[in-house]
């Protein structure tokens, strides 16, 4: 379980992740109804299945490679990346290929080890929402996370201009 | 030298309140250790066998007089009255307590100095050469660029949380003296056809698997550097290894790849950024190359400086050629026999900061061997600067010279050690602490490291020591014919290693061997490549026990 933020505030989560379970696999197991974030490799075995579906979930992890989904970004109404150690800086690459190379628009969200220090970052790579560890103030995360730094220097997705760029 | 601005101070300020915020969520329990711990490291923190230890920047080497008095102060106030200058551009204090770090930190912001980013997995302080803009061999003055890649690095969002620290090095000169063979990026700036570029040099490094870095990109364009930059390291944050920590550098990666596959990928990712957003623009250039300006120099009439042995010794090995004539940079030797090579006190701090301030501009630079460098002293200066220097023991005449050499804290205070550095330090500072011996050996690298992460960048010393560790107990392993410079490369292993009280006598034989196999004018390493590493090999273990007779002796004990 976690804690979701989105839009600077709490937000209820509607969504729900697919694990595949053991002697499951991704070519066999059910597909179940409602919102769901799918694993790669289930998106990959069933897209034909899942074509059909009004709003459809995609979770990748650290070592899944974005390219193979760049032709399919636009059908996702979300897209989670996983952090399984929060000291894994994969996901911040991901996140900003997502944005910046296939230009996905949908809402982006950081899951797993998420924790306070690191929401300013994921915010500058396009994140826009946020699985904040249980156990973890949200409060005060709501609060400060986002903030620490009022400007950047480099340019990233939530201001692609470096800031000598933007010098007066 | 570079002044903040208002995005700079704001920057830093809130990066004092930021880690400040943190400490105090981790004293509370609210943040983990493990949560915490590549938080403290970014701000320079490190846990070591005595305390915690704590690194200050100094970014591409530049301090200004009142930079380094703030470091004499917070060293007194907070610590023992003492630093280190390491080799890389960094001051670290030994015992300071986690809470006043912020405390520290903030002291320092004051005067534009900070901790960001100088240790953890990220993108570290960027080294160059200590007399960038007054070197007689320079091509371009690095240090414009290096600030603006200082800033560039700086909470870089996308690479806070790489495999491992990534290390940056910049020359401007025709003699590479940034060791920019040996990080993981190195960049040679260069003019082809009137254009400014660098030569980009990837995946180098000391450590366990020490590397020489290759040639990735013969030119590209000065303003290219950012989106280059940023090409490579996304290459790294992708696909550098997670599983390993001793496999997690980019060396590893490129090796692993090749560095022609490496270079596609990078070139196939480049393609994207490039012209993009992140160019540097002309505009950025000049507002920051401003800063950089030479300082008002004077025109200085017929030089008579006075015929006294000590000084004209001290004129030979501490002062260097300057690029406008009436001038010279001036190294002040952190080197004293029987001081922890590269450690200075407060005191010495505070005459070094008048000493900046009297005679050169109020600047200073730190060298990565681990000295501190005025670089723009009038020559009719020179002898009073060095009566001063001599008098807080800044002034021994052995820059470039065996006692000169480079040392990591090692054993003393380090928690990775296999062995104690400073000690053999002191000990061949001793037995060799005739001047004019030294000066007859003449020029040569001697580098310890306390065990294989190389932080005294052993591999490179003509000669190497490192410490290895045998049943627990401490041994030191001696390499020879290692170099930094234009034609760098790693030395070669002499043979079994030698105890502690074994190091005098073996590093004195190695030298007796150069003396008399030398021709005139030859340097140790000249006559090494002439001659070969058996000589010294044959020297150094002549009636030692090896192989079956060792096997046998031990047997018998
Ligand atoms: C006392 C605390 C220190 C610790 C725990 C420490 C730790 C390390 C480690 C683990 C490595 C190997 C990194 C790798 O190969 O991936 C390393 C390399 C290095 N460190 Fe240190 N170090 C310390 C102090 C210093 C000091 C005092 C200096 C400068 C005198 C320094 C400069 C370097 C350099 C130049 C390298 C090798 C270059 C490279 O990264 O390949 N370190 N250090
Ligand atoms: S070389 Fe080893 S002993 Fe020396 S400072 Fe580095 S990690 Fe410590």
């Amino acid at each position: 379980m976690s804690q979701l933020i989105k839009n600077g505030a709490a937000a209820a989560d509607s969504w729900k992740t697919l694990e595949i379970g053991e002697g499951e696999t991704p070519e066999t197991l059910a597909l179940p109804a409602g919102d769901v974030i799918f694993p790669l490799a289930v998106w990959q075995a069933r897209k034909s299945e899942l074509a059909g579906r009004e709003r459809l979930g995609l979770l990748l992890q650290p070592d899944d490679k974005v390219e193979d989904v760049a032709a399919d970004v636009a059908r996702f109404a979300l897209i989670a990346v996983n952090f399984p150690k929060f000291v894994d800086g994969r996901g911040y690459s991901t996140a900003a290929l997502l944005r910046q190379r296939y230009g996905y628009t949908g809402e982006l969200r950081a899951v797993g080890n998420v924790l306070h220090d690191q929401l300013f970052f994921m915010k500058r790579v396009g994140f826009d929402s946020y699985a904040l560890t249980d156990g973890k103030n949200l409060a005060y995360a709501i609060e400060r996370g986002f903030s620490p730094f009022g400007d950047a220097y480099q340019g990233a997705t939530d201001q692609p201009q470096p800031y000598f760029r933007r010098r007066a | 030298m570079y002044k903040y601005d208002a995005i700079d101070r704001q920057l830093i300020n809130e990066r004092v309140a930021q880690f400040r915020d943190q400490v105090h969520r981790w004293k509370a329990g609210e943040l983990a250790d493990d949560e915490f711990r590549p938080l403290r490291l970014q701000n320079g923190l490190y846990i070591q066998r005595h305390a915690p230890m704590f690194r200050i920047a100094v970014p591409y080497g530049m301090l200004n007089s009142a930079q380094l008095r703030a470091m004499a102060s917070v060293a007194r106030k907070y610590d023992r009255g003492y630093g280190h200058f390491t080799t890389r551009h960094n001051l670290q204090l030994n015992w300071p307590k986690i809470e006043d770090v912020p405390e520290i930190l903030a002291e320092l912001a004051e005067v534009e100095v900070h901790a960001i980013q100088t240790s953890g997995n990220c993108l570290r302080n960027i080294t160059t050469d200590q007399f960038a803009g007054v070197a007689a061999d320079e091509i371009i003055d690095p240090r414009p660029l290096a600030e603006i890649m200082r800033q560039w690095t700086t909470f870089h969002p996308e690479f806070a949380f790489l495999p491992r620290k990534f290390k940056i090095a910049i020359s401007g000169t025709k003699e590479d003296r940034a060791v920019t063979w040996f990080h993981d990026i190195g960049l040679h700036l260069k003019v082809v056809d009137g254009q400014v570029g660098f030569t980009v040099i990837v995946g180098g490094g000391l450590g366990r698997t020490p590397i020489r870095g290759e040639v990735i990109r013969d030119f590209l364009p000065w303003q290219d550097i950012l989106s280059y930059c940023e090409a490579v390291l996304r290459v790294y944050n992708r696909y550098g290894r997670r599983d390993n920590a001793y496999k997690a550098r980019i060396k590893i990666l490129v090796q692993a790849l090749g560095i022609d596959a490496f270079r596609a990928q990078v070139e196939a990712e480049w393609a994207h950024g490039k012209g993009g957003p992140m160019t540097i623009t002309q505009a950025e250039y000049d507002r920051v190359a401003a800063h950089f300006t030479a300082p008002t120099y004077e025109t200085v009439g017929d030089v008579e400086l006075p015929d006294e042995k000590p000084f004209l010794n001290w004129l030979v090995r501490n002062t260097h050629a300057h690029k406008v004539p009436g001038y010279a940079a001036v190294t002040l030797s952190l080197k004293k026999h029987g001081i922890a090579p590269g450690d200075i006190t407060s005191e010495q701090m505070d005459v070094v900061a008048d000493l900046a301030d009297r005679y050169s501009f109020g600047e200073l630079r730190i060298s990565h061997e681990q000295n501190i460098i005025l670089a723009d002293v009038k020559q009719t200066d020179l002898h009073a600067v060095w009566q001063q220097a001599r008098a807080a023991g800044l002034a021994t005449p052995n820059i470039g010279l065996l006692t000169g050499m480079i040392c990591c804290p090692g054993g003393d205070f380090c928690d990775l050690a296999n062995a104690k550095s400073i000690p053999i330090a002191n000990a061949i500072q001793a037995r060799f602490d005739d001047l004019d011996y030294l000066f007859d050996i003449g020029e040569i690298d001697l580098n310890i490291s306390g065990c294989m992460n190389a932080c005294g960048h052993h591999h490179v010393g003509h000669i190497g020591v490192l410490g290895v560790d045998k049943n627990d107990a401490e041994f030191y392993q001696v390499t020879l014919g290692g170099r930094q410079g234009n034609d760098a490369k790693l030395g070669k292993v002499i043979g079994p290693s030698f105890a502690a009280d074994e190091m005098p006598d073996a590093v004195e034989k190695i030298i007796q061997v150069y003396l008399e196999s030398r021709h005139e004018d030859e340097r140790f390493i000249d006559t090494f490549d002439r001659i070969g590493i058996d000589p010294f090999k044959n020297r150094v273990y002549e009636g030692r026990a090896h192989g079956k007779a060792k096997a046998a002796q031990k047997e018998a004990a």
